[in-house]
């Protein structure tokens, strides 16, 4: 029962937290397109208003509350935004959030498939260099992590593109599908050969982070005091990992899974540029450079709120899995 | 007492504190050559050669040419000495941002510290590419753009960081006394926290360089950063991928490279450095 | 039962700009344990006390130089043997809590270390109920995590831990600081009796009056160094030899409660004579070229050439 109230008022706060930032976002946002060339309501309305008749242009205008002043004009578009009335997409064509909701789901099977092989790979790599800190081993590890940390990741996409696409022949060169079929007649294995490439990308990207903290993490571990007493009592190093590596480093290294979405969804703007991989990433860079402020806005405000969900989710799982807090310091 | 293998030691020493100094003497050394690199070559390098187009690298190009027969190397280090130039601009603003920041957290406390820890919260529940395409976008693209998006973003790390230490100087017992006696809160600042900010300041700002080289490289090779006209590394890699299909790997991987080490001088740097200022950090 | 001779431990560490520097820790250290004995390490807190029980275990860092003999029952303790009979016939009683692994209930961990002592599977989870039984613990404070047990309790578990493996020799770092005199006494108890089972107890504390409340012999400890092996009854009779012991016994509250001027030598930069050389009372030239030898002064080694006083 206390752990249930807790959780409730745990995702209260964090529901909270969540309006406030979406508001800071919006005004944001909105100072920023205010600032740009681009009047937002312009943008919004503009894009609407291509689409209908001088009467519903009427309804338009009062709605976005044309002629008002600036804070009414705020007030007005924050309250269409929290309607879920994101805007229409100029370059699509379509509804902001059904451009986004399409996009995502391209982007997410690519996208969750570098967060699992990351997250695993990273992990691996983390103890492996961490249990043998100083080794051979080690340095090579820190090596690939340094470098890959320091590389820029277009460059990344754009060297497996060649070796791959280009000179072996093995992966496609570009998008998620191969030209010219109809959505319904894709397989499985067609979608799953197109993304192979960009999940990859971000994958082995991802891992490089991922690894270093885990390395460094687990080296605090095998520097506590109860790790020497562990030694003291005759563990061996397999047997440490085991029994308490392991263990105290299990939610570390998932707080860092949840917060690498942020950094997976910055890469997957430059990695579906480069493979031309029609996901959510590639709309913002085509959002950008052709001024389509409601699919731009839409997308800030999407990711913000994909970032916050990952990072919530980690806090959640500190306040389940750890003792100490599910059960309350009684000392 | 006697004490063993002495002449063990000696090595060790010789050894480690050499190597981090030499690491930053070579890394410095590379990097000032690339910033410079632009005075020397002047403006050749630049012009189409029409006779020596798509040549792989050989020893009379190490970088091969373009298809306009432009020397790629050439290209690459005029690129790189623009974005060097143009990150250490950004990342400059944004230190001098962070840095304030976190002073004025560190040592007001209070609302203003709730205020920019709610701000450096709120910036860190974007994803750091959207947050520039964004601003960017905002004030228009271009260099300026670029240079104001890195400058805005970039700052938080930094503040976070300023921010504890400053809290950590001012809770400790001499600053209090310091207060306690009467001095001044700008001689407290001069003599008490500047030598503990100004270490980790500096391997901040060290470390802040690459993460602003490879963001405008990113906003460039977007098509949102430094104009199309410039050699910028972001550039040249977007236009080897149009001719990608040709197999010319040398347009679009070799500059990169050349970035790559760029970034990676500045980050054994910024970590060689601490190690001098800290050794704590680095005993392992 | 174990005997440790002219024991050094230096460690080499990094300073600002990457300058190294020496600290030793301890030098000539002499102490002998037999089985059944209770023999306290009496010093100052960091005088590294806590190093000679690692040094015993063979868990010393890297960057330890060890020099000096330390032999177990007669055989020389190489690393390797320290591998073997770490948990096994060599056991650690740990300072605190914070040398339990936070997140794991402490009846699995004292089941590991039952395990690690080279009880089956059925053994251990028999010697960890016994044990607890033997000190009043509950069956269910096996589930507990370590920082739900009170002091008392944490007390307890860290004990049985020690007793859990069978070992022969146990070493008792550090175990009465911060606790109720209650709880002080029943742990000191609790370490008497594990010498009358015909176990060697080392026993490592700041406390002397502790000390002597189960000791049958007290080693004084100095600056890293050993300055006297005393019997328990030479300090209430008022045999003890040394200055510092003395000084130390004078410093006693319900003694003259005369506290000892001055502070420990820096392990960085030890002086050539000897170590108490500062502060001492006796103290002549002699005294300051030359580190003093272990003399034997009325049945007892003491490091001082004035001690026959």
């Amino acid at each position: 029962m206390d752990m249930q109230i807790s959780i409730a008022s745990f995702i209260l706060r964090k529901l909270f937290r969540l309006a406030l930032l979406l508001i800071a976002v919006a005004i944001f946002s909105f100072v920023l397109i205010s600032l740009s060339p681009i009047d937002p309501i312009d943008a919004y309305v503009g894009a609407d208003m291509l689409q209908v008749s001088p009467e519903q242009r009427e309804i338009i205008a009062q709605r976005w509350g044309l002629d008002q002043p600036m804070m009414t004009r705020f007030g007005l578009w924050l309250g269409q935004l929290a309607s879920g009335n994101l805007g229409m997409s100029m370059i699509f064509n379509q509804p902001v959030s059904a451009v986004i909701g399409s996009r995502f789901q391209t982007s997410l099977q690519m996208l969750a498939i570098a967060w699992v092989l990351s997250g695993t790979l990273g992990l691996a790599m983390g103890v492996l260099a961490g249990a043998r800190a100083g080794s051979w081993l080690d340095r090579i590890i820190r090596f690939y992590a340094y470098t890959l940390a320091s590389s820029p990741t277009f460059w990344v996409a754009l060297l497996l593109l060649i070796v791959f696409s280009v000179s072996l022949k093995v992966t496609p060169i570009c998008c998620a599908t191969p030209l010219g079929m109809l959505t319904k007649d894709v397989t499985f294995w067609q979608r799953l050969h197109h993304l192979i490439l960009p999940a990859a990308t971000l994958s082995i990207i991802g891992v490089a982070n991922i690894a270093l903290h885990t390395r460094q993490k687990l080296i605090e571990v095998l520097n506590s005091d109860y790790v020497l007493f562990a030694r003291a009592q005759g563990e061996t190093l397999t047997g440490i990992i085991r029994h308490h590596g392991l263990r105290n480093i299990i939610l570390p290294a998932l707080t860092l899974q949840f917060a690498s979405l942020s950094e997976l969804f910055g890469g997957s703007v430059l990695v579906e540029q480069v493979f031309s991989y029609p996901g959510l990433g590639k709309a913002t860079v085509e959002a950008a450079l052709r001024s389509d402020v409601p699919l731009l806005v839409g997308i800030v405000f999407f990711s913000a709120l994909f970032v916050y969900t990952g990072n919530t989710i980690a806090d959640l799982t500190y306040q389940i899995v750890d003792p100490r807090i599910r059960m309350g310091k009684s000392t | 007492m006697a004490i063993s293998s002495f002449p063990r030691r000696t090595a060790i020493r010789f050894n480690r504190r050499q190597r981090t100094l030499g690491a930053i003497a070579l890394c410095t050394l590379f990097l000032v050559a690339i910033v410079l690199s632009n005075q020397f070559m002047g403006d050749t390098g630049l012009d189409p050669v029409l006779t020596q187009r798509n040549q792989p690298p050989s020893f009379v190009h190490w970088f091969g040419t373009d298809w306009l027969g432009r020397d790629m190397l050439v290209r690459s280090l005029h690129g790189m000495s623009l974005s060097v130039r143009v990150g250490l601009l950004a990342a400059s603003f944004s230190a001098i941002i962070g840095t304030g920041l976190g002073l004025a957290a560190g040592t007001l406390g209070g609302k203003v510290d709730a205020v920019i820890t709610w701000i450096i919260d709120v910036f860190f529940s974007l994803p750091h590419l959207v947050l520039l395409i964004m601003i960017a976008f905002a004030v228009g693209g271009g260099t300026k753009g670029v240079i104001i998006a890195v400058a805005l973003t970039h700052w938080t790390s930094l503040a976070r960081i300023i921010r504890a230490e400053t809290l950590q100087v001012n809770s400790s017992d001499y600053v209090q006394l310091s207060y306690k006696l009467g001095r001044s809160p700008v001689w407290i600042a001069r003599h008490h926290m500047l030598p503990h900010v100004i270490p980790q300041l500096l391997v901040g700002l060290i470390l802040l360089f690459p993460h602003a080289i490879l963001h405008e490289a990113a906003l460039s090779f977007i098509g949102i950063g430094l104009s199309p006209h410039t050699p910028a590394i972001g550039i040249i890699l977007s236009e080897s991928m149009r001719n990608l299909s040709t197999g010319y790997w040398w347009v679009g991987v070799l500059p990169g490279l050349l970035l790559l080490l760029a970034v990676k001088a500045f980050d054994t740097l910024g970590e060689n450095v601490r190690a001098l200022l800290d050794p704590k950090t680095s005993q392992g | 039962m174990l005997l440790v001779q002219d024991l050094s431990i230096t460690f080499t560490m990094y300073d600002r700009g990457l300058a190294q520097k020496q600290l030793a820790v301890i030098t000539q250290l002499d102490l002998d344990v037999q089985a059944g004995e209770v023999v306290a390490v009496v010093g100052a807190s960091g005088s590294g006390k806590s190093l000679l029980a690692h040094a015993i275990l063979g868990i010393l860092p890297d960057n330890a130089q060890v020099s000096g003999t330390i032999l177990f029952k007669g055989e020389p303790l190489t690393p390797h043997r320290c591998r073997d009979l770490r948990g096994k016939s060599i056991a650690l009683i740990p300072q605190s809590i914070g040398y339990l692994d936070p997140l794991m209930q402490v009846g699995r961990q004292v089941h590991r270390t039952a395990q690690l002592s080279g009880l089956s599977q059925p053994a251990a989870k028999a010697a960890v109920d016994r044990t607890f039984h033997r000190y009043g613990l509950a069956a269910r404070v096996k589930r507990l995590y370590p920082f739900q047990l009170s002091g008392g309790m944490a007390r307890r578990v860290l004990v049985s831990t020690a007793v859990v493996s069978q070992a022969e020799l146990v070493i008792a770092d550090e175990p009465t600081p911060g606790l109720h005199p209650d709880i002080v006494t029943e742990t000191l108890n609790h370490l008497r009796e594990l010498a009358s089972e015909g176990k060697g107890v080392i026993l490592i504390t700041h406390d002397i009056e502790a000390a002597l409340q189960i000791a049958d012999r007290v080693a004084v400890f100095y600056a890293g160094t050993t300055v006297e092996i005393a019997q328990a009854q030479d300090f209430p009779s008022g045999k003890i030899r040394h200055p510092y012991t003395q000084a130390l016994w004078r410093a006693l509250p319900q003694n003259e409660f005369i506290p000892i001027p001055g502070s420990q030598p820096n392990p960085e930069a030890l002086p050539l004579g000897c170590l108490f050389s500062d502060r001492c009372s006796w103290v002549t030239p002699e005294c300051q070229s030359d580190r003093p030898p272990f003399l034997q002064v009325r049945g007892a080694p003491v490091r001082c050439i004035h001690a026959d006083r």
